[in-house]
């Protein structure tokens, strides 16, 4: 199998986030995004999911290590200290490497 | 008592309890969307009856509610307490803004007492979303804010409940009381039975907050019992002012002393980030709602009794 080299951004954060999310992946040159329903528990509490505005979402994105870089860096510089927000990056393989 | 309030009682039962009992989302938002259609198709209905004319005045007396309950409020937790100004901004948006929740109690209630409320009174539920929402990100923020008015403005004006509402008022007002026959079944001879099942949702909820409330509690305690009655007595006398019946005071009583709990805290998260959300829902959701369904609608139908002279009240 030959799989080229990306990287996966995980970004777990609260779901009022998710428009202003998916607008930043985009301009900074992500070409898709996959976005979950979260919940659980962490340095601000139990994030349930119960109702709208306590729910998480885990926002998934497959690019290259320079997207993946200048998006992370974003959200520290803009999200990280008043929301609820995790993020991080892990190697991936991809098949189909022009689609990312 | 209203039967529906038990429906409340008991979700808070369960949820202190830690029952396993939870309304799946779904149900949830379903339930939330047929009472903001319902409240909008009764009062378009009624309100493609009325003059144009007589309802601009009231709009803007309405609208007012909107602004001074929210400044009030953050001048008075500024100077009481020692809260950041961005926490009492966001305790001040949520104040000045309404509860459908709380509203459709307050139906419920003159159901149950045969007392009848002007038509108008679903617009102005509408019209009092908003502007105390704006007037919280002024404070917290100044005018120059502006990096996220775009955002915020969608969130405000597009959120579900002022689209529902809007749309329920507009199909209303164009079929009229006829048209709206065949849909009478499902949006009004259900309306206690969804009002009990989303207020089972809404104990379960409002004990999670409770029991969330730890830091400040003194505040979002003193705040959310403090701030109903002033706030809703304000309403009534506006209400009494542009001449609205027992039934619409009371109401317009139950909306100015009511606190947002969807609205206002999806906003205020997105304009005013540094405000701790936590803090201004505990108050509208864990304090405030229940005070206002269990002492506050029959508290407000006495004082609009009162307003309206001898005989009228309770």
């Amino acid at each position: 199998m030959d799989t080229t080299h990306k990287k996966l951004l995980t970004i777990i954060t609260e779901a009022v986030l998710e428009p202003r999310l998916i607008d930043l992946v985009r301009e900074m040159g992500a070409t898709g995004y996959t976005v979950t329903e979260a919940r659980g528990s962490g340095s601000r509490g139990v994030r349930s999911a119960g109702w709208m505005h306590n729910g998480n979402v885990r926002l998934e994105v497959i690019c290259t290590d320079e997207v993946a870089a200048k998006i992370s860096e974003y959200l520290q510089a803009h999200f990280y200290a008043d929301y609820a927000m995790v993020s991080f990056v892990i190697d991936v393989g991809v098949l189909r490497a022009d689609k990312f | 008592m209203d039967p529906v309030i038990w429906f409340f009682l008991l979700g808070v039962l369960a949820g202190v309890m830690r029952s396993d009992l939870r309304m799946p989302k779904a149900v949830y938002e379903l339930l939330s969307m047929l009472l903001l259609l319902t409240i909008g198709l009764k009062g378009g209905v009624e309100l493609a009856q009325q003059p144009i004319g007589r309802l601009v005045p009231q709009v803007l007396a309405v609208a007012s509610i909107g602004l001074i309950v929210p400044l009030a409020v953050f001048a008075a937790i500024r100077a009481l307490s020692s809260v950041e100004r961005a926490d009492a901004a966001s305790l001040a948006a949520h104040y000045g803004s309404v509860s459908v929740a709380t509203y459709a109690v307050g139906v419920s209630f003159l159901a149950t007492r045969g007392v009848p409320f002007d038509g108008q009174l679903p617009l102005f539920l509408v019209i009092l979303e908003v502007p105390a929402i704006m007037v919280g990100i002024v404070l917290a923020k100044g005018l120059s804010a502006g990096s996220n008015w775009g955002a915020v403005a969608h969130e405000v004006f597009l959120g579900k409940s002022i689209v529902l509402l809007l749309g329920g008022l507009t199909i209303g007002a164009l079929t009229g009381p006829e048209g709206i026959e065949p849909l009478e079944p499902l949006f009004f001879d259900l309306f206690k039975g969804v009002l009990a099942l989303f207020l089972l949702e809404m104990g379960l909820i409002a004990a999670g907050q409770a029991g969330a409330l730890r830091r400040r509690a003194v505040l979002v305690v003193v705040t959310g019992l403090l701030t109903p009655i002033p706030a809703a007595t304000l309403g009534i006398a506006i209400g009494h002012l542009i001449g609205l019946n027992l039934g619409g005071m009371t109401l317009l009583g139950v909306l100015a002393g009511s606190a947002s709990y969807i609205a206002a805290p999806a906003a205020i998260r997105i304009a005013v980030p540094d405000a701790n959300p936590s803090l201004s829902l505990s108050a509208s959701l864990g304090i405030t709602f229940p005070f206002n369904i269990f002492v506050g609608v029959p508290l407000y139908f006495e004082i609009a009794g009162w307003f309206s002279g001898a005989g009228a009240g309770g």
